[in-house]
């Protein structure tokens, strides 16, 4: 029910933007005098929102089959190819980021993929740390962010050419602090009809990790999905699909803290993040639909080259190379 | 995704159960997640029509959006902070209601299951639930500023 009546709003919405925009296009045939003057942009003021609809869309299909969040792919390439200063595409990749979390959240709580009692402790580090980050990446000067932005994407880019999955990781004895937390659970795995039992181990050096994560969430926007899963599966021992799950869920409650931020020293125009947020969900929305159809590791290529692209041209803009 | 029937069809085939403080959660996510992307389209759809009028002309917002934050705070004459209250009326300003709601639901599921927590005398995920309250809170207030740059 939900996903149908998040389909039909987002495809009554995207019907709204297309007539508003193409009625607005119609205007601009015989208006040029809508030019602004100040900035020197020949273009009316709903180009850049529906162009921004646009690509958010094509993202929220790459994000999805490329098996990436959103708001990793959204800020760099929209901050290096965009006219909108960084400040706000951050703050709109963080609502993009949220959103999509939030649409998740419930059903994958319901199906106990992602797990509370996992998620909250570390959840808890890392806002903290993400309101840190979102602090010092607004009083920093830009081209220091973007070129950071740059090396960070490219940081990235390495982690998902290196890091290795593990289904099931092996957790001989979890750790002092994971048995007192009482972090453990049951899932029922569908694709085998198996009710799997995990644990946890390392939870202190977990904990130091996401640190780290809530400050680069913070301070560059991306959400943190790329961080999550590596650290819930391969360091903590979490499984495969409760690590994806529960990491999809911290993001809200992440990127909640750092939003906050953003929205309270006005780095949210309205006309960015609305277009992106209904881009980015319908575009997952086909996604998800044309997932089965597609080559995942051709797909996931290209999101890795889009990325390499977009972290270059990031660094390069920041270190007035490229502007 | 209808929630309650996926918890009928857990619950029926005996697969596992998420605990009562996470159903409590998932719920109130769910309808605060769907009322605040309803509002979010809903204001934007009221602000790019026209019917109610933005504080920044649509057709000169462009002069602004690629200012750093602190430089179009300054040139748009806006307030940081909670000062966006006063613009309700604005067409632009409007649209906070929905991202307002989608920054805060949150906060409303924390405090909405730290009763359970006490309830089964989980004394410490209580703590760490209150605790992340009185973070985001914190977050939401409007009290940490940035010099910007």
């Amino acid at each position: 029910m939900l996903k149908t009546f998040i389909n039909k709003i987002f495809f009554i919405t995207a019907i709204f933007m297309f007539c508003i925009f193409a009625d607005s296009f119609i205007m601009l045939l015989d208006a040029s005098d809508s030019i602004s003057a100040e900035t020197g942009s020949s273009m009316p003021w709903w180009f850049w929102p529906l162009s921004l609809f646009i690509v958010s869309f094509l993202l929220g299909i790459v994000a999805v089959l490329g098996g990436v969040g959103g708001g990793v792919l959204f800020v760099p390439i929209v901050g290096g190819f965009f006219p909108f200063h960084l400040d706000f595409v951050r703050g709109a990749g963080l609502l993009v980021a949220l959103a999509g979390a939030l649409a998740a959240g419930p059903g994958l709580l319901i199906k106990n993929l992602a797990d509370l009692r996992l998620a909250l402790p570390f959840a808890l580090i890392a806002s903290i740390c993400a309101i840190a980050g979102a602090m010092i990446g607004l009083a920093l000067p830009t081209n220091i962010v973007q070129t950071a932005l740059g090396v960070c994407i490219l940081f990235i880019v390495g982690i998902m050419l290196s890091a290795k999955k593990s289904e099931y990781p092996e957790v001989k004895e979890p750790d002092a602090l994971s048995t007192a937390l009482r972090i453990n659970g049951v899932y029922y795995e569908v694709s085998t009809g198996h009710t799997i039992n995990w644990k946890i181990h390392r939870t202190p050096q977990g904990l130091v990790v996401f640190i780290f994560i809530g400050l680069m969430a913070g301070m560059f926007g991306l959400g943190a999905g790329w961080a999550n899963v590596p650290v819930l599966n391969l360091l903590l021992g979490a499984p495969l699909k409760v690590s994806v799950a529960t990491s999809k869920f911290l993001l809200s409650i992440t990127d909640t803290s750092a939003a906050w931020i953003y929205i309270n020293n006005g780095a949210v125009l309205p006309i960015m993040v609305v277009p992106s947020i209904v881009g980015i969900m319908l575009g997952s929305i086909i996604g998800v639909r044309i997932l089965s159809k597609t080559k995942p590791a051709a797909i996931r290529n290209i999101v890795i080259s889009m990325l390499f692209l977009a972290g270059l041209r990031a660094m390069l803009k920041g270190l007035g190379i490229w502007t | 995704m209808d929630i309650r029937k996926i918890y009928q069809h857990i619950y029926a085939h005996k697969m596992s159960k998420p605990s009562e403080e996470q159903i409590r959660y998932a719920l109130m996510l769910s309808g605060g997640m769907k009322a605040g992307l309803a509002a979010l389209i809903l204001t934007f759809f009221l602000y790019v029509s026209g019917i109610v009028s933005p504080h920044i002309p649509k057709d000169t917002i462009s002069n602004f959006w690629h200012l750093p934050v602190a430089e179009y705070l300054q040139a748009t004459g806006i307030e940081s902070g909670w000062k966006w209250v006063a613009l309700i009326q604005k067409g632009d300003f409007l649209n906070f209601i929905g991202i307002v709601f989608l920054s805060g639901v949150t906060i409303i599921c924390f405090i909405g299951i730290i009763p359970i927590f006490l309830r089964k005398k989980d004394t410490v995920y209580a703590i760490i639930a209150f605790v992340e309250v009185a973070v985001l809170v914190f977050a939401a207030s409007g009290i940490l500023k940035t010099g910007g740059h």
